[in-house]
């Protein structure tokens, strides 16, 4: 017989005793109100609200877990990296855009109750989840994708640093729609491209790999193209990836100016 | 044996309400775009001269009546200086509006309305205006009297 072999607990879920490991995490009582809609229920949103106690490393995404694993299950919403990266969880919080899974709740005020709604001017699906489906069909009208002329090098496609650098930051769009929907002009009819298919022709535009940037400027010099952008930086401020979404804007305009002057 | 693709639910589905319709290229919109900033930098520096020049220089907002507008359309150099603001004026604060007609109101026919008014507004006023400037007549004769003011000829 073989004596049971005590396998090592992962330094993960080792109960830590009191006074070791950093000490206590501060806890707080908060309200949680969330912007309920169920078209199969009513026409009409309405909102919920629930008081919990959570902790100093809690976001507003471990509040919305926790209120669907623990008080409601039928709350919606979209998550999935959980870590700012895959750009699902993109709602309103306390009347601004923001990613869920970034929003630390500490920072906060949490002697009021905080708002969460889903992002505005895309059709509501249910609770916090949107139609993201107008988002994506400018984003594929910029065609965002390298397009290139003459034969394929048989090597990787060079390209120097400062040439890089020059759309370094329209690189990091997660396409989270945070900037699309935070702005005005969007908000009226859907009808604009909006900041994110713009920050994505950026990218594009001033790769110097890239041979379709005319083509791109062309696309944006539509009636709800970059004129329609009226530099309010709601969606610099929203951008979860700081990009700097209405300047890579004035970017384009000036080239879609220059390229006709 | 041939796997059936399965559609992707939301694949080419886009709310009617978004889709961009035609798609209007031409060079409009920059035009007007580059238009704004172009007239904006002028329209401070008419601006400001023609506030200067009436409110401040000589004996300041005193001295404003119909003579004084008198005297100074009695020069092309004011005619043309006003005639300008007029026009960049009409032409910015115009297409200022309709940018924010565009913004605010949702509908197609709402938009159209009120652009039908606010274009039907400028050119009256641009007109008129126009009109003014070149066939003002500090010294009229109505009725056969004329003599309006001191500063008119006496006939
Ligand atoms: C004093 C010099 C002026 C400057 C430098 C100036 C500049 C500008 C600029 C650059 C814009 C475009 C804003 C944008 O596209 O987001 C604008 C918009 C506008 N301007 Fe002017 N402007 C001046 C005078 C005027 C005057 C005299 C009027 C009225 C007749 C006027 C009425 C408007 C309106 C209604 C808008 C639209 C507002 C908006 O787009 O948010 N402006 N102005
Ligand atoms: S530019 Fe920023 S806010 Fe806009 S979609 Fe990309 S990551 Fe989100
Ligand atoms: S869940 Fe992936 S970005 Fe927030």
């Amino acid at each position: 017989m073989s004596t049971p072999t005590i396998e090592k607990e992962p330094a993960s879920k080792v109960e830590l005793p009191a006074g070791v490991g950093g000490g206590e995490i501060p806890s707080f009582d908060i309200t949680l109100k969330v912007r309920r809609y169920n078209p199969e229920v009513s026409d009409e949103a309405h909102w919920d609200e629930w008081q919990l106690t959570m902790y100093g490393t809690d976001r507003v995404l471990d509040a919305l877990h926790k209120v669907k694993w623990e008080h409601d299950g039928s709350v919606s919403f979209r998550r999935s990296c959980a870590h700012g990266v895959c750009g699902s969880d993109a709602m309103r919080i306390n009347g601004r855009n923001r990613l869920a899974c970034k929003t630390l709740l500490k920072d906060l005020d949490t002697s009021k109750p905080i708002l969460v709604e889903p992002i505005k001017g895309l059709p509501v699906e249910k609770d916090l989840i949107v139609d993201m489906e107008p988002f994506f069909q400018s984003y594929r009208e910029i065609m965002p994708f390298l397009i290139t002329k003459g034969h394929e090098p048989t090597r990787e496609r060079l390209q120097s640093a400062e040439d890089r650098e020059r759309y370094d930051d329209t690189t990091k769009c997660i396409l989270c729609a945070a900037c699309t929907s935070s702005c005005p002009v969007f908000w009226t009819d859907g009808q604009y491209f909006g900041p994110a298919a713009i920050v994505n022709a950026h990218r594009f535009i001033f790769d110097s790999r890239d041979d379709a940037g005319d083509m791109r400027l062309e696309i944006l010099n539509d009636k709800e193209g970059v004129w329609r952008c009226r530099t309010t930086f709601n969606c610099s401020e929203a951008c979860p990836r700081g990009i700097q979404v209405t300047k890579a804007i004035s970017e384009v305009k000036q080239a879609i100016l220059t390229r006709r002057i | 044996m041939a796997v059936p693709t399965v559609e992707s639910p939301r694949s080419g589905r886009v709310s009617p309400g978004y889709s961009r319709s035609r798609s209007s290229r031409g060079n409009f919109e920059m035009g007007a775009w580059l238009f704004m900033r172009l007239s904006g930098v002028v329209l401070v520096v008419m601006i400001f001269v023609h506030l200067w020049t009436s409110m401040v220089a000589g004996d300041g907002i005193s001295q404003v009546d119909f003579g004084f507008v008198a005297g100074k359309w009695a020069s092309p150099v004011w005619q043309i200086w006003d005639l300008v603001m007029l026009w960049l004026a009409m032409l910015h604060g115009t297409n200022g509006v309709r940018t924010i007609i565009n913004d605010y109101a949702e509908k197609n026919s709402t938009r159209m309305w009120l652009k039908g008014v606010l274009y039907t507004a400028t050119v009256v006023i641009i007109l008129l205006g126009t009109l003014v400037i070149f066939t003002f007549d500090p010294c009229p004769v109505i009725d056969g009297v004329a003599h309006v003011a001191s500063y008119c000829p006496t006939a």
